[in-house]
């Protein structure tokens, strides 16, 4: 299969780790992954924080960008939760809803690609590490991603996965909320590392760098003992990686 | 027009009033401590219903078709409570509503008034009308009692003084009720409350209550609660008093069946409560003599016009959002500067209020969603919030700094090659940035790493750019 890879704005700037993950995962399972150099961004920050042309003109960008791809694969819930939830409508004011309605079923998410498109859980990884994992609000209430995650990371060889409590809470990132609300920001952060230490793993992941950064960053000021990794880094994680 | 929402335009902006609230760690503690009980309880009862989304659902549908219509469903409902023998009278806003409150009051020459179960009274800032014309309104219900003798504000829609503990309450009710001894049991709380409240149900000829459903086909007024002050204060006076929003009005008694499923299972976890009092008009021999309903607008007909929001109306006040809130669960209620707090009331206060007032509250979310997935008629609460905010932006509510960073960002985004120049910078940036710090954000979370090569570098190197 050819897989497109839309990186997402951040996570080509701060986390081009995941990305590399993403492509040595998809290629070691068979498949021709391709970067479309002219994208950029889904919108999603402009979009929920009131800035509605900017965030239009992006989404024609997007829709320019990937319209004739086979299949486009994005490590970010929430970047995919914005083209799922909020293109159809504002497709509609833009004229472009044949285009939208056709380019939204082709968007995956990664680990729902995996396990609903390629229908693996064994991605063949090795992963020698306690791994909780938080599930970021968009992959729940928006993909309704379910176990699926959690069905991947089991297969992990090596890896000993712990339930995080309370896991259906919200880290307190919210993008823009995190600045304009920045203490009721820090205090759901609060809440969110002291359920993440309580289960002792070594590693949060989860499939949304913009929470984890959240939580990472709180993490390290804390002195934490755990880290924040991307779910993608993990499944493309092989013996003598570590 | 005065249109208000009790004292909301007056009040802090959210992150100010949240900033101090967050130092209150008590305060806190009742709010996780009280909503995980709901919350739990809320849980069990919900999964046991096998048709709980097809509910949502019906809900959702009768509500729509309320509002579409909802014109006609006053007009009948104005019909059919008069035929019954009451009175129905309408306020365009809460000047209005109050002074006809006062009216009655004063055409039978009575000094005091018994309440319950009323938001649309702080909404309209009743009590305020009331004692500058020299009348004595006392609340009934027990959570809203210890608000009005702790001389506090609710912070709850439906457990108003969430907030507040079991000692605190103590404390209050012995300083406010004048007594020397009280023991320190639920049981003992509420005796003493009975005992306050029991002399004034048979003493106060007025009674003043709202609604949570008004049915227009037969014009009835039905209202739900757990303790029976609310039936002993529709029942026991001469004169009653009703007044709700339009936006109560469902259109037949059969509706009911729905509403009373959904309501109690999501406010207070309940199957059903154990009170449901549904009344008709006046019976005479018994009952109250004289009945009048106030349909209040206040706003809400506003609300009504803007499509993109209207389903805001369809909210019953079961507070479920509240509960399920994980920004409410640290601030509690009192931050969003108004009766209607947690997501519902950063919708609902702005639109009822006017924008203006109350910009910072559609931005008191991080759009989790919570609020969305218990909502038991279906409001899509973090889409209204970002209509709402895209409202604020296009009236030029938002900051400058903001306005010319989306800008920016916008510019940047729009073209892959302006993103790799921002990028560049961002790289460079990285030394003072960590000197500096990011303001808001570096108080509590470290930046990550930049890396010295972005994702479509290190694309463009290792594979050709193919």
């Amino acid at each position: 299969m050819l897989i497109s890879l839309f990186i997402t704005c951040y996570n080509d700037t701060l986390f081009p780790g995941t990305g590399k993950s993403v492509v040595r995962v998809l290629e070691r399972l068979g498949h021709t992954v391709e970067f479309r150099e002219q994208q950029t961004c889904c919108g999603q920050m402009h979009y929920n924080t009131g800035y509605h042309p900017e965030a239009v003109t992006i989404m024609k960008k997007f829709v320019a960008d990937f319209w004739d791809a086979e299949v486009v694969v994005i490590p970010s819930s929430s970047c995919v939760a914005m083209i799922r939830d909020h293109y159809p409508k504002m497709a509609k004011e833009a004229g472009l809803e044949k285009e939208v309605e056709a380019l939204v079923p082709k968007v995956f998410e990664f680990t729902e690609f995996l396990t609903d498109k390629l229908g693996i859980t064994d991605v063949g990884a090795t992963y020698p590490h306690s791994v909780t994992m938080h599930t970021s609000c968009h992959a729940l209430r928006s993909l309704h991603c379910e176990d699926r995650p959690q069905r991947l990371l089991k297969a992990v060889r090596g890896l000993d996965y712990l339930e995080l409590p309370a896991s259906d809470q919200c880290c307190g990132f919210g993008g823009t909320f995190a600045i304009k609300n920045a203490e009721v920001s820090t205090a759901m952060l609060s809440e969110k590392m002291k359920a993440v230490l309580s289960t002792g793993a070594e590693v949060c992941t989860g499939s949304d760098n913009s929470c984890l950064m959240h939580i990472g960053g709180g993490l390290t000021r804390q002195r934490g003992t755990a880290r924040c990794v991307h779910i993608a880094e993990i499944l493309a994680s092989e013996e003598g990686d570590q | 027009m005065s249109i208000r929402v009790g004292e909301s335009a007056q009040a802090a902006t959210f992150p100010k009033a949240a900033k101090k609230l967050l130092q209150n760690t008590q305060l806190r503690r009742n709010v996780r401590r009280a909503t995980d009980t709901i919350r739990g309880k809320r849980a069990k009862v919900v999964d046991e219903m096998p048709d709980w989304q097809a509910l949502r659902t019906a809900a959702q549908q009768i509500k729509k078709r309320t509002l579409r219509n909802l014109d006609s469903y006053l007009v009948q409902f104005e019909k059919a409570c008069a035929e019954a023998g009451g009175k129905v009278h309408w306020a365009r806003d809460a000047d209005e509503a109050n002074a006809i409150v006062v009216g009655i009051i004063q055409s039978h020459n009575q000094k005091e008034v018994i309440k319950v179960k009323t938001m649309t009274s702080d909404e309209t800032r009743l009590n305020h009308a009331l004692e500058a014309a020299g009348i004595s309104p006392y609340e009934t219900d027990l959570a809203d009692l210890i608000i009005q003798l702790g001389n506090d504000k609710p912070s709850h829609i439906v457990v108003p003084a969430l907030h507040k503990n079991k000692s605190e309450i103590r404390q209050i009710f012995m300083e406010q009720m004048g007594l020397k001894e009280l023991g320190h049991a639920p049981e003992d709380l509420a005796g003493a409350a009975r005992n306050f409240l029991r002399e004034r149900f048979l003493r106060v000829k007025v009674g003043f209550s709202g609604a949570n459903f008004a049915v227009a086909e037969t014009g009835s007024v039905c209202v739900v609660e757990s303790e029976g002050n609310g039936r002993m204060c529709v029942t026991l006076p001469d004169v009653l008093i009703t007044m709700f929003g339009v936006e109560k009005i469902v259109p037949t008694f059969d509706d009911l069946e729905v509403f009373l499923q959904l309501l109690p299972r999501s406010a207070t976890g309940e199957r059903m409560n154990p009170y449901n009092s549904i009344w008709t008009g006046v019976t005479p021999g018994d009952g109250p003599k004289e009945f009048h309903v106030i349909l209040l607008d206040n706003g809400r007909t506003k609300v009504l016009a803007d499509e993109e929001s209207r389903e805001t109306l369809h909210c019953i006040r079961c507070a479920a959002c509240l509960n399920a809130c994980p920004v409410y669960r640290q601030t509690g209620g009192h931050a969003y500067g108004s009766i209607y707090s947690g997501p519902i009331g950063a919708i609902l206060t702005p639109q009822l209020q006017g924008m203006q007032h109350s910009t910072t509250l559609p931005y008191a979310s991080s759009l989790c969603g919570a609020c969305y997935e218990v909502c038991p008629v279906k409001i899509n609460i973090p889409e209204i919030l970002i209509h709402l905010r895209r409202k604020i932006v296009e009236s030029g509510g938002a900051a400058l700094t903001e306005r010319m960073g989306m800008a920016v960002a916008g510019y940047t985004l729009a073209d892959s090659g302006r993103l790799g120049t921002a990028q560049k910078l961002v790289q460079l940036g990285r030394q003072p940035l960590d000197a500096i710090g990011l303001p808001g954000w570096s108080a509590a979370r470290d930046l990550p790493e930049i890396p010295k090569q972005t994702f479509r570098e290190w694309w463009k190197s290792s594979r050709g750019g193919k």
